[in-house]
């Protein structure tokens, strides 16, 4: 076990190796486009493009640039940001993070839980009533969009209720855990639901429907025959090996919304995480930020599947000699 | 004679689907005495595995309808309480399933599947319930048991994975064992030693065993006696040396005769029994359900013919008078017995 993580530690390092040279490959060594020209934004003036030209060493060999570059980014961190004049690229990064990780992390905690309650509770109720009502209550979750039921959720604990019943909502946005556990949970719960309803729903039906084909399985047969409980037999044989499906899931959502695919979550609730500051920039043509976003992004999803992968490993035994 | 293990009485088991009802077991009666080991045998839907599903109950499917008796030292399996059938279950009475490739849960350890079905039913600690497993373990021939024991299902071979079951059947003490078509999907020389195995631990532990198999040379090295089945029905039942020397039942004859004879000259093909199986949807159910297969049959074949005792520990349900039947049986194996 301890050699498998050691290897896949050493392999998620390559990958985000790898990661940083492609993209630094994609943004500078695009042929017939001026890198500095498009760092230094729409209109610059010769000055600028001369002080990104230096700044980046456009003149130097490539290898030179990249070593630049990755210590502009991570060791000097001061990349700055050329159409926001002035504006520093790594404390973006570094305040949007967190926004993101908060949001994604506790509605991910949400969604599993409820996706492995409602899919047990839909395979121990096969042929009863219980069944068809949670997945249809999966549809309808799969079905809302993040944006309007975020909208929904805002207009009435904003608007409509705000007076009555959710008084306690705080003004949209995010607080950070410096401001204490309870201000920061109570400022990001409705977004953690609201983004966890749609996943809530997609985990429990594919749960449903490994755990209805596992209970077909000779071993839940064998287990029932050796006087096993219908509990056990449920949780232990069936749940868990169904379980390696759904980690596989977790591993691919997980890094896509750290990696900014929760922005229309972060656009809704007013949280300025990486989705929203990636959109920005692309909005702006910021490169030096695109490229900070891209890299983190990276990272982030690099490590969540390394986690991902353990939690693999852990759970099914023949991956570990792989 | 002492009282039965296990009695099966007028066993009816049916399947509801949208074409109609489906019967798989049709009305079926036998008793396994202790420390007997017991062959039932007939080919693929012939209702032998279902018959032994449903003693367990382990046939979950809604539209299953049972009806009969099933007792179990005197109590109706069918009818008891689902707690009082699980302390049965993998403590009286174990099961062995035909494939051992998907008969264990694959992310648990060897040890960790038999010291699961110990601790439901006795309490015993992790350690001695880990103890016993390296012990069974042992005794079913697993070499290096201590390390093995926390070896995976997937780093077994098909033959050691089938003796982990059968370590983890023979765990409590089981009175019962049911063995599944146990060595179907192993090769001829893994199945060799499993039966070998089997029968020295029936021998050690004195469970019964109840044998399904569609081999009859399975049949004639481990079982005391005999059953035939086919289309859900009993056909033959008698002691191995009756049914194995003097097979009554045209069925039978048809299974014997499949089997490539070990003397005199090599068969040039292999007798088969003409038509196909009966099926279990098929509504014409009166009547001797293998007439229709059958070289020796005339109208009388209807009504269904009883199981019938033509002498002691020896019936079948035929309704060619018993007189004639080594006569009968002379000419059904003989057109095989000529192209040789």
């Amino acid at each position: 076990m301890w050699r498998f993580a050691g290897r896949r530690a050493l392999a998620a390092v390559l990958v985000l190796f790898a990661i940083s040279v492609m993209v630094f490959l994609i943004f500078f060594a695009t042929p017939g486009a001026d890198p500095a020209a498009r760092i230094a934004g729409r209109n610059a003036s010769q000055e600028t493009l001369a002080q990104v030209r230096a700044s980046f060493g456009f003149d130097k060999p490539m290898y030179m640039q990249y070593g630049l570059m990755m210590r502009h980014l991570f060791i000097d961190r001061d990349l700055t940001s050329f159409v926001n004049r002035g504006s520093q690229v790594i404390p973006q990064i570094t305040q949007a993070i967190p926004v993101t990780l908060s949001l994604v992390i506790g509605a991910a905690v949400i969604w599993m839980v409820l996706g492995i309650i409602m899919g047990v509770a839909a395979t121990a109720g096969r042929g009863t009533a219980v069944d068809p009502i949670i997945m249809v209550f999966g549809v309808i979750g799969v079905s809302l969009p993040v944006y309007w039921l975020g909208e929904v959720v805002n207009l009435i604990t904003q608007s409509r209720l705000h007076d009555s019943w959710f008084a306690w909502v705080p003004p949209l946005g995010y607080a950070p855990l410096s401001d204490g556990v309870g201000t920061w949970a109570l400022h990001l719960v409705l977004p953690w639901m609201t983004l966890a309803v749609l996943y809530a729903g997609i985990y429990a039906r594919v749960l449903r429907s490994e755990m209805v084909g596992a209970m077909n399985e000779d071993y839940v047969r064998m287990a029932r025959a050796k006087g096993i409980g219908e509990g056990r037999v449920l949780i232990r044989h069936a749940l868990r090996t169904s379980l390696i499906v759904i980690v596989s899931l977790f591993g691919l959502d997980f890094g896509a919304l750290i990696g900014g695919a929760a922005l229309l979550t972060e656009v809704v609730f007013g949280l300025q995480g990486v989705g929203k500051l990636t959109y920005d920039s692309l909005q702006n043509f910021d490169l030096p930020v695109i490229l900070g976003c891209v890299l983190y992004a990276a990272f982030f999803v690099v490590v969540a599947n390394f986690i991902v992968d353990l939690a693999y490993a852990w759970l099914d035994p023949r991956v570990r000699h792989v | 004679m002492s009282e039965p293990l296990l009695e099966v009485r007028n066993l009816r088991v049916s399947f509801r689907t949208r074409t109609g009802t489906v019967t798989a077991v049709d009305g079926i009666s036998f008793t396994v005495d202790p420390g007997e080991v017991v062959g039932l045998v007939g080919e693929s839907g012939s209702g032998k595995s279902v018959s032994m599903l449903t003693v367990l109950r382990l046939i979950d499917n809604p539209n299953c309808v049972i009806e009969g008796e099933v007792l179990f030292k005197g109590n109706d399996l069918l009818t008891m309480s689902d707690a009082d059938l699980r302390s049965i279950r993998g403590r009286e009475i174990a099961m062995i399933f035909q494939d051992p490739m998907t008969a264990l849960t694959p992310v648990y350890t060897a040890g960790w599947h038999i010291s699961e079905q110990i601790r439901a039913h006795e309490k015993v600690s992790k350690k001695a319930a880990n103890d016993r497993a390296i012990q069974l373990l042992t005794s079913v021939g697993i070499p290096n048991a201590e390390s093995r024991v926390n070896s995976y299902p997937h780093e077994f071979s098909g033959g050691m994975r089938q003796r982990v079951v059968i370590a983890m059947a023979l765990s409590c003490n089981p009175s019962l064992l049911i063995a599944d078509e146990p060595t179907t999907a192993l090769d001829v020389t893994i199945q060799a030693q499993i039966l070998e195995l089997l029968r020295d631990l029936q021998s050690e532990f004195g469970a019964s065993i109840v044998l399904i198999t569609h081999d009859m040379g399975v049949v004639s090295q481990m079982a005391n006696r005999v059953m035939v089945m086919y289309g859900g029905r009993l056909v033959e039942a008698g002691s191995r040396l009756d049914v194995m020397r003097e097979p009554a039942h045209p069925y039978t004859w048809g299974l014997m005769g499949s089997i490539p004879p070990t003397d005199g000259t090599r068969a040039v093909r292999l007798a088969a029994i003409p038509g196909a199986p009966i099926s279990p949807s098929d509504s014409d159910r009166d009547r001797c359900l293998f007439a229709p297969r059958c070289t020796f049959a005339t109208d009388s074949c209807r009504p269904q013919p009883g199981l019938i005792e033509h002498r002691p520990g020896h019936s079948d349900a035929c309704i060619i008078p018993f007189s004639e039947r080594a006569q009968r049986r002379t000419e059904a194996l003989a057109p095989m017995r000529a192209r040789t």
